[in-house]
């Protein structure tokens, strides 16, 4: 049976990980291979890396870190973030990456998840959606709107809706961070994961507001969550992977985990 | 006393050669890469890897010359393991645009069946059929990464070493000879990966010095 995962995520400008608020006060916090090979032996199933370098600064920093990383933890990688054409996903996934994944690109230009799930197969790609709710309207349905740009623009694109319409479009799998709960540690909008889930038949990643390893309990049972990311709670080491994990475990959830002896 | 075991990787534009050179680096083989018949020469052990569909890896592999080569080397009983898309090719043919395929196993490759979704990606658990040096220190049940939509169905059962489930179950690992197959990805598989190739690494050892050391 396949495993519900844990993807620890990695902020990463300029070639080093940073830990801030909204690209705001960043910190150094290390070497993105070095930290990745961390979680990988601590029992990552994945990483993911988001590049939040200033466009402008690019310079090919982030395939650097996708080699040295691909070379050093043996686990996929996804990198978000900055990569907007078939022919930079293509470098992406030359350095060592095994997928990629879109925000504010593919709300800009759609058929760029065809394009590139076309060209590498839809298991490569991954379509993030940063969600925010709406206020609900008396007896209407919650609803929450797609906003890009890290939450700092919004777009008149109903999430789940958008969610539907990426998966027709050809990615592999989906990314839901919901705004609301972002950085706040206080647990996973289930409501709107469940509300994607059940309408697609790709994976949702959970994203959005971890607090502790039952949050990553019910986004799997309650949101219906194929996998679970967070940052914040791995990186300042206030909860382990292998206790999420272990939680997991103890709700009957199929998780991979390491072997205890080492952890 | 002899050096590192030279492993040749087969580089025919159907895979991400990082992760598994430097895969099998960790595990203390010499790598190189491979993309036609010269680049095999003097390897101790071919590993062909792959992702993506059935008929245009053949076609790349004939186009770099890599086809009859690979036949022959397997002919002579010298190691060879294939990951993957590199696994399936072992066989007679894929249903997957019902390509030909290298012959080099007796079956074909076919579709998941009853599969909940396709493709299978993710990390699932690889149970034994029977024992084999390939899985020496890996516990039964240990989980892998797989990335496919297909996998072989080989006509002789007793080459089967591991099976995985999902839908209904499949074959994930196969040996036969010095012939091994793969279906999930051991260079994305952590440290039960790792130990996989090591064990590879070890095999060839073991059959690339036989007489010295008894």
């Amino acid at each position: 049976m396949l495993a519900r995962r844990v993807i620890p995520c990695l902020d990463v400008a300029n070639g080093r990980v940073v830990k801030g608020t909204k690209f705001l006060d960043l910190t150094d916090e290390g070497d993105p291979a070095e930290l990745a090979e961390r979680y990988a032996h601590e029992g990552a199933d994945e990483i993911v890396f988001l590049d939040i370098t200033a466009a402008h600064e690019r310079r090919g920093t982030m395939l650097e870190v996708v080699r040295r990383t691909a070379s050093r933890a043996f686990v996929p990688l996804t990198v978000g973030g900055g990569v907007r054409s078939v022919d930079e996903m293509r470098d992406v996934l030359r350095a060592g990456a095994d997928k990629v994944s879109f925000n504010t690109a593919a709300v800009a230009t759609p058929s760029l998840l065809t394009d590139c799930a076309e060209r590498f197969g839809s298991q490569a790609v991954v379509c993030a959606i940063d969600a925010r709710r709406l206020p609900r309207e008396n007896d209407a349905k919650q609803r929450w709107e797609v906003v890009t740009h890290g939450g700092r623009r919004t777009t008149d694109l109903d999430a789940i809706d958008w969610a539907i319409r990426a998966v027709e479009l050809g990615v592999g799998e989906l990314l839901v961070t919901s705004m609301d709960r972002d950085g706040t540690r206080s647990g996973f909008d289930t409501e709107l994961l469940s509300a994607i889930a059940t309408r697609v038949r790709v994976p949702v990643i959970a994203s959005g507001g971890a607090a502790g390893p039952d949050d990553f309990v019910t986004a799997v049972r309650d949101g219906k969550a194929d996998a679970v990311l967070a940052a914040s709670i791995f990186h300042r080491r206030m909860h382990s992977i292998a206790e999420v994990k272990a939680a997991m475990a103890a709700a009957g959830l199929p998780v991979r985990r390491i072997e205890e002896s080492v952890a | 006393m002899r050096g590192a075991v030279k492993i040749a990787v087969l580089d025919y534009g159907a895979a991400n050669m990082v992760s598994i050179t430097k895969a099998l680096a960790a595990v203390g083989a010499e790598v190189v890469v491979a993309e036609d018949p010269a680049g095999m020469v003097g390897a101790d052990a071919i590993v062909l890897p792959g992702v993506g569909a059935a008929a245009p890896a053949m076609v790349h592999l004939r186009e770099r010359g890599l086809v009859e080569p690979l036949r022959e080397w397997v002919r002579n009983g010298r190691p060879c393991l294939g990951i993957c898309l590199g696994f399936q090719l072992f066989f007679d043919a894929s249903d997957e645009a019902d390509a030909e395929a290298l012959g080099l196993l007796a079956g074909r490759t076919v579709g998941l069946v009853d599969a909940p979704t396709l493709p299978h990606i993710g990390w699932n658990s690889v149970d034994a059929v029977r024992a084999h040096p390939l899985f020496d220190g890996v516990a039964d049940g240990s989980y892998f990464y797989f990335v496919h939509s297909f996998a072989p169905a080989p006509s002789d059962e007793s080459i089967v070493v591991a099976r995985t489930t999902h839908g209904r179950p499949f074959v994930s690992a196969a040996a036969k000879g010095s012939l091994y197959g793969l279906q999930f990805h051991p260079e994305k598989s952590s440290d039960a990966g790792l130990q996989v190739l090591a064990n590879f690494v070890g095999l060839v050892a073991g059959a690339a010095a036989p007489a010295e050391v008894a």
